[in-house]
Parts: C-alpha cells; sequence; structure tokens
C-alpha cells in the first residue's frame, strides 16, 4: 500500500513540475494539480480537509472572512422580508462565519476567531437528522443534501457550535455555486464547489489579511495545514465531546 | 371512519400548503430573443432530443446526488449545464431565467401542466461562480 | 357488578354540530396559520436560528406525551386487571389515537418542507432517534386500533389483554423516544440528561390522564350520563398520585443539577434570572403539581367535580409551562461553546456574557398549537358520537365489583 502511494505521489509530483511550470505561488498542492479540472471521480477519504485558525493572527474588529464567505455562498443577496423587524430578522438570517471575542475568565485575555461549521468526525448533525440529508462526504466534509432536507432543524438543535442556518424566507436571488432555499437548513461546507473544481483555498482563507485561517488536506503529511499543526500546540472546541473536529485553533 | 376523517383532514392542509409553495416563475420579465441561447446553435443535447424531452430529469437527479455526495461535477447531465445552455438573453444581452413565462423550461412545464421545484433553490440563470 | 353498555355520544344535533362547528373554526383559523407560515417562511413567527423549535414544538411534544399517558386508563383495565378501569379503556384508546394524530400535525406543519412528508417516510437514518420515532408513532396508532378492537368486537375481547400488554409496552418506548429527542443532545446544557426518558413518561401520566378526566367528565354531563364517586375517587387519586411523581422528577433533575458546578449557570437561569422562564418554571411547580395535589387530596375539594375539574386544567396548563421552560429556555441558554471563558462579541448571537437568546412568540404559532388540541378534541367526539366509545353509566353500582 505503501509503496503505491508512493508510487502515486512521485508520478503526481513529475505531472505537477510538467504542467505547473507558470505556476509560481507558493504551496501548490500536488492533488489539487492533478484535479485543475472539475472532478469526475467520486471523492475518497484519501483526504480530509480542515481549517486551523491562528488565534494570535485574527485582528479585533475585522470581519473579512465573513464578508467574503457572505459573497462567496451568496448570502449577500438575501434579503430582508418586506415588513419583517430587524432586530428579529438579525436573528433568521444564515450565518455560515462569525467572528467571536472571548475573554479569559482568570487571566482577562482576549482572544478573536472565527468560528464555523468544525467538520466533525462524528457530527453530532448528522446522527440525529432522520432522513440522512445531514451528512459527511468522504472527504470530511459534513453538509446537508437539501433535496432531503425537511427542514425539522433537529441538527441546529444538536450541533454543539450552533454552526447551521435556517433559511426563513423565500430565496429570489441566488448564485449557481451555492443553491439555496427556504426551509432547508444550511452551513459552511468549506467552500464545496471550490473542492470540486480543483481549487485550493476557501473564499475565508483567500480574505484573511493576516494568514488566521489555513485550509488543507490533514492526511497528508506534506501539507502545510498538517506541518503547521505538527509544529503548533491546537485545540479542539469542545474537545471533551470527542467529536475529532475537522477545524482545529492554535493560541486560544 | 375516524382515522379516515383525520387523513382527509391532513391530506387537504397539505395539498393547500403545497398549491401555495409550489414555484411560479418570476414575473414581468423582458423574454428572450429567439436563437440567444447556446443550445440555439447547436444541432443535438447531450442525448436526442425526444429521449431528453421525457428523460431530462431522471438525468438531472441523477447528477443531483453524485454531485452532492460524491463531488462529482465533470459530466453533461447537470442542472448548471442545462441552465448554462438553454438561458436565452434579452434585447440588452442580460440573461433571462429559465423558469420565466414562456422560457425553456417554463414554456414547456406549463403548457404540460407539470409543476417542478428546482428554482425555489437552483440559480435560473447563470451567474458568476463565486470564486 | 352490571354488565356494561356503551352507547354512541346522544347529545342533541343542535349542540353536537355546535360543537363541531367551534372546533372546526379553530381548526380552520389553525390551518390558516399553517398556511401562512409556509407560504412566507419561518420569518412570520418568532423562531431564529437560535431558538429553532417554538411554540408549535411546545403544544406538539405535549399532545405527544399526553397521547401515550391517555392510554394507561385502558392500560390499568387489561394490563393490571383492574376490572373498575374496564369501562373507561375505549374512550382511553380513542384519545390516545386523536391526542397523537393532533401532535404529529402540529409538528408536521411547522416543518420547513411539509410538502416533503414522504421523504421522511421513505428515507430513513437510523442513528437519529427521530426517524425511530416515526416508526413508533406510526406503530402505535395501528397498536392502539388494533387494541380499540379487541375491546370493542365481542369476539376479539379474549385478544385485548394481550393487544393491551403490547400497547403498554409500545407506549412506554415511544415516550422514552419522545424524552430521548432531548435527552440524546449532548451540546446544551438544559438537555444531555438520561433522565429525561422516565421524566417523561411520568408526565405522560400525569397530562394523559388529566385530560382524560376533563374529556369524560365533559361529554358525560353534556349528555347526563352519570359518574359515580367511586370511579371519580379512583381516578382522582390516581391523577394526584401521577403528578406527585412528576414533582419528584423535577426535584430530582434540578438538585441533580445543582450539585455539579458545571449546571450551576443553567440552574441560576432557570430557578432564579430566567425571567419569563424562571416565571414560567415556578408556575408549573407551584401551580402546575403544588396546588393540584393539594385540591385532589383536600378532603372536601378533591370530591367535588369542580375541584376535579379545576386540578386537571392546573395540570395541563402547568404541563403546557413545563415543556415551554424545557424546549424554549433550553435552546434559548447559550451554549457552553468556551469554558473558562465570557463571550464578549459576538456576529451569531452566541450569548454574550451568557445572556440568554431571545423569543417572543407569534401569534400563528400559537394558533397552529391550538389547532393541534382542536383536532384532538373534534376527532374524539365525532368518534364517540358515531361509535360505541362511552359506557351509559359510570355509577357506583355499574363499576364497583363490590357494590352491595
Amino acid at each position: 500500500m505503501q509503496k503505491v502511494d508512493q508510487k502515486r505521489r512521485d508520478f503526481v509530483s513529475v505531472a505537477a513540475k510538467a504542467t505547473a511550470a507558470t505556476v509560481v505561488a507558493p504551496g501548490v498542492f500536488l492533488q489539487s494539480v492533478a484535479q485543475a479540472a472539475p472532478r469526475a471521480e467520486p471523492v475518497t477519504d484519501d483526504v480530509r480537509y480542515g481549517l486551523l485558525i491562528d488565534t494570535t493572527k485574527c485582528a479585533d474588529g475585522c470581519n473579512d472572512c465573513v464578508a467574503a464567505c457572505d459573497q462567496e455562498n451568496g448570502i449577500d443577496q438575501l434579503l430582508k422580508p418586506e415588513g419583517a423587524s430587524d432586530a428579529l430578522w438579525e436573528q433568521q438570517k444564515p450565518r455560515w462565519i462569525r467572528k467571536v471575542k472571548v475573554q479569559d475568565n482568570l487571566t482577562g485575555k482576549q482572544t478573536d476567531m472565527p468560528v464555523m461549521c468544525q467538520h466533525c468526525e462524528h457530527p453530532p448533525c448528522v446522527d440525529v437528522c432522520p432522513t440522512g440529508a445531514s451528512f459527511r462526504r468522504e472527504d470530511g466534509i459534513v453538509m446537508v443534501d437539501r433535496h432531503t432536507c425537511i427542514g425539522c432543524r433537529y441538527c441546529m438543535m444538536a450541533c454543539p457550535y450552533k454552526a447551521r442556518s435556517f433559511i426563513h424566507e423565500n430565496v429570489q436571488s441566488k448564485t449557481t455555486v451555492a443553491p439555496r432555499g427556504k426551509g432547508c437548513v444550511e452551513s459552511c461546507n468549506l467552500c464545496v464547489h471550490r473542492r470540486d473544481n480543483g481549487e485550493k483555498s476557501t473564499a475565508c482563507q483567500d480574505a484573511c489579511s493576516e494568514g488566521a485561517i489555513l485550509f488543507g488536506d490533514l492526511k497528508d503529511p506534506d501539507s502545510k495545514i498538517s506541518m503547521a499543526l505538527a509544529e503548533k500546540s491546537t485545540v479542539q472546541l469542545r474537545a471533551d465531546l470527542k467529536l475529532n473536529t475537522g477545524v482545529r485553533y492554535s493560541g486560544i | 371512519m375516524l382515522k379516515l376523517a383525520n387523513l382527509g383532514i391532513l391530506l387537504v392542509l397539505m395539498s393547500l400548503s403545497f398549491v401555495v409553495t409550489s414555484a411560479s416563475g418570476p414575473k414581468d420579465v423582458e423574454p428572450s430573443v429567439e436563437g440567444s441561447a447556446k443550445a440555439d446553435k447547436l444541432d443535438v443535447c447531450v442525448a436526442p432530443t425526444p429521449f431528453m424531452r421525457r428523460n431530462h430529469f431522471e438525468l438531472i437527479k441523477h447528477q443531483r446526488d453524485i454531485t452532492v455526495h460524491q463531488g462529482i461535477r465533470l459530466t453533461d447531465d447537470s442542472l448548471a449545464g442545462c441552465i448554462d445552455c438553454h438561458a436565452g438573453k434579452d434585447t440588452h444581452g442580460h440573461f433571462v431565467p429559465v423558469n420565466a413565462k414562456g422560457e425553456f423550461c417554463a414554456g414547456c412545464h406549463e403548457y404540460t401542466g407539470v409543476t417542478f421545484d428546482c428554482f425555489t433553490c437552483h440559480a435560473a440563470k447563470p451567474t458568476k461562480t463565486g470564486s | 357488578m352490571k354488565k356494561i353498555l356503551y352507547r354512541e355520544w346522544g347529545i342533541s344535533g343542535p349542540q353536537y354540530w355546535g360543537l363541531l362547528a367551534i372546533l372546526g373554526a379553530v381548526i380552520a383559523v389553525a390551518g390558516f396559520s399553517a398556511l401562512y407560515m409556509e407560504h412566507n417562511g419561518h420569518w412570520v413567527t418568532g423562531m431564529t436560528n437560535q431558538v429553532v423549535w417554538g411554540t408549535p414544538h411546545v403544544f406538539a411534544i405535549f399532545l405527544i406525551v399526553a397521547a401515550s399517558g391517555a392510554l394507561n386508563v385502558a392500560s390499568i383495565g387489561s394490563v393490571f386487571g383492574q376490572k373498575m378501569y374496564k369501562p373507561l379503556g375505549r374512550l382511553s384508546g380513542l384519545l390516545a389515537i386523536t391526542l397523537l394524530v393532533g401532535g404529529l400535525l402540529v409538528l408536521v406543519l411547522d416543518l420547513g418542507q411539509p410538502s416533503r412528508l414522504i421523504v421522511a417516510m421513505t428515507t430513513y437514518n437510523f442513528k437519529s432517534i427521530f426517524a425511530w420515532n416515526i416508526y413508533l408513532y406510526v406503530g402505535f396508532l395501528a397498536i392502539v386500533a388494533v387494541y380499540l378492537f379487541t375491546m370493542m368486537e365481542r369476539k376479539m375481547n379474549p385478544y385485548s389483554r394481550a393487544a393491551g400488554f403490547f400497547a403498554f409496552i409500545w407506549r412506554l418506548i415511544l415516550t422514552t423516544g419522545t424524552g430521548s429527542i432531548f435527552g440524546f443532545l449532548v451540546a446544551r446544557q438544559g438537555y444531555d440528561a438520561a433522565l429525561m426518558a422516565p421524566m417523561f413518561i411520568v408526565m405522560s401520566f400525569a397530562y394523559g390522564l388529566a385530560v382524560y378526566l376533563l374529556v369524560l367528565m365533559f361529554t358525560f354531563k353534556l349528555e347526563g350520563r352519570v359518574l359515580g364517586d367511586k370511579i371519580m375517587g379512583r381516578l382522582k387519586n390516581l391523577l394526584g398520585v401521577f403528578v406527585a411523581a412528576v414533582f419528584y422528577f423535577t426535584a430530582v433533575y434540578h438538585l441533580t443539577n445543582l450539585y455539579g458546578t458545571e449546571n450551576h449557570a443553567y440552574e441560576a437561569f432557570i430557578l432564579r434570572d430566567g425571567g419569563i422562564y424562571t416565571q414560567l418554571f415556578w408556575a408549573s411547580v407551584i401551580g402546575g403539581m403544588l396546588l393540584p395535589m393539594g385540591i385532589l387530596f383536600h378532603p372536601a375539594l378533591g370530591k367535588s367535580h369542580g375541584g376535579v375539574i379545576g386540578a386537571s386544567v392546573l395540570v395541563i396548563l402547568g404541563g403546557l409551562a413545563s415543556m415551554y421552560v424545557i424546549v424554549i429556555a433550553g435552546q434559548a441558554f447559550p451554549m457552553a461553546m468556551f469554558p473558562d471563558k465570557t463571550i464578549i462579541e459576538t456576529g451569531f448571537f452566541d450569548g454574550v456574557n451568557g445572556a440568554a437568546a431571545g423569543y417572543i412568540p407569534s401569534m400563528a404559532e400559537f394558533l397552529l398549537g391550538i389547532g393541534g388540541i382542536a383536532i384532538a378534541l373534534l376527532a374524539t367526539f365525532v368518534g364517540i358520537r358515531l361509535l360505541r366509545f362511552l359506557p351509559m353509566s359510570l355509577a357506583d353500582e355499574v363499576v364497583d365489583p363490590h357494590h352491595a
């Protein structure tokens, strides 16, 4: 097995050098070069996608990742329904990623960080979903199949990170890559359309000028995220629940 | 008898809610110009037209499941692909939603009286991809 | 003991149709409320991304819990062989079915996609207690229907004990399932307790019997059938014991929580600082448990029909208040995402400085919930009008095997 993997890696590496001669951006990952076109094969568990959030770099008052996510996934195209109250609507509109500032109860140290779906290995939202609409893709992305979501919101009750949103209104305007409709639940899917089109980052990572968000393959020991995880001490949110989250935090 | 009555009430309520929620396309949209869609310039669809008329939804549905669960996007049968090819443009060169009255999807579905709800969630015209 | 005769509900036509018209109007309003919610989306309700289950769920879960409890009267008769309860069995089975249908309708009509009910019936995730509940509910309806048939068809009478036993076991599993909907939620401080399942069972005993008593007294009084002191004495004592058990479980739940420091903030929220939730909690304890117990065991009040009616109404209102606290306050209380830290800013209502999320129920939600009760009552009244569910008399000499 080891041998086969090594062979494949060598082959891909050669292919990468051959085809990516003009791509000079740092951190070009080999497997993504092999998949620069839309995906033709089913995703496998050879990869597990995740994020590393370096809270020491997350800037106070900055909301760039949130704005980028809103734009990427068409959340900014949602309009307040006519006649809705502002305060209530604020609590009803969807949010895939948000900024949170916490203060340590003992030391008073303040920490800024983005919080989104943590893409658990054992997601409570998947366990409770009656129809199986809430599911975990082979590559570790936890998402909702909105063709079978009945809008019961049990996943929202079960999620320890409050990562999910219910669509409370008719949606007029949406993008091709992020379908959205009234009465279904949705949440961060690690920009799944980018994954399937062979791109290398998420919208939030691209937007973060401080480099606080790092996306990558947790199973590839040579990926930037794996190397960073090997160096830094990181934590999972609600580690006590043993969900083995795909999103890790450093500096908390 | 009793359960029948309850079932009746359930069915009435559900059919009412279905009537109200079944989506109708956007209103007051300028129609597309004849021949402005990509498909208009092509001879055939991904399969012969009579087959597509009868089976397009099966193709789309199959594609839908493998796209959502397996991430496969490189095929001929994606809804996004249908829309990209079949959406026409108005006189200003803007795309017209395929579910607007008389447009590619709506024209036929209205004629056959078959309701569909793809576009309550999916974009009915090509949009710039997010990235 | 005399032979028990059952007859269709014989109130006058105008009375019957008037009753149906009133309930029908309530159901129509509820139907329009549901349509209004479905047509616009849930933004017209008070529900948000923080409080995702609202007033409809309070009513729905109450009705479902009461449904399984309403079957107890029949179980006592056929499973535990209490002869005095035998004549009460048919109405008990009927109420179990109608209350469950009322509750399920409310639940279904609050879904984001009610027209996809067929998806819920055909696609299952067997790890989900919710999916199991769909089986448990449908199975309950079928089993109780069979049970009713064995009680009402003379030839089938010998099987009624077996059917009753099966139905009793099933209803225990069903309420365990309903309680587990909350008990399995590790994410939230107020849930995630195995005690939820037995607590829901005990609640079902009390709420189901309270509803049963009110329906029994109403239907008997309206037609002038006799309700003897013996049977009333039994039923009201039973209700008193059930309510005492609910009180016990509520006390144990909160006392065990108070012992663990991690739950102190949640307990302070429910018992002291939670505003409307604290008020409702104490209203449910004092008004919905202690006061009805006092009435039911009072030497004079407990023997009067007015006292029993008052106590039953209090148990039901207290039950709704308890459900509201469990369902809504459990969600409004912020999740403990960062132990030892305080959230001081958030872009998504994570509870700054431990503040609870807001929730103000809308009229449409409330009306939909009331509609569930109206449907249950309407179906019950139609049932007893068309078929022989009610005994002609429950006078002492009819029901008491030892009556001289």
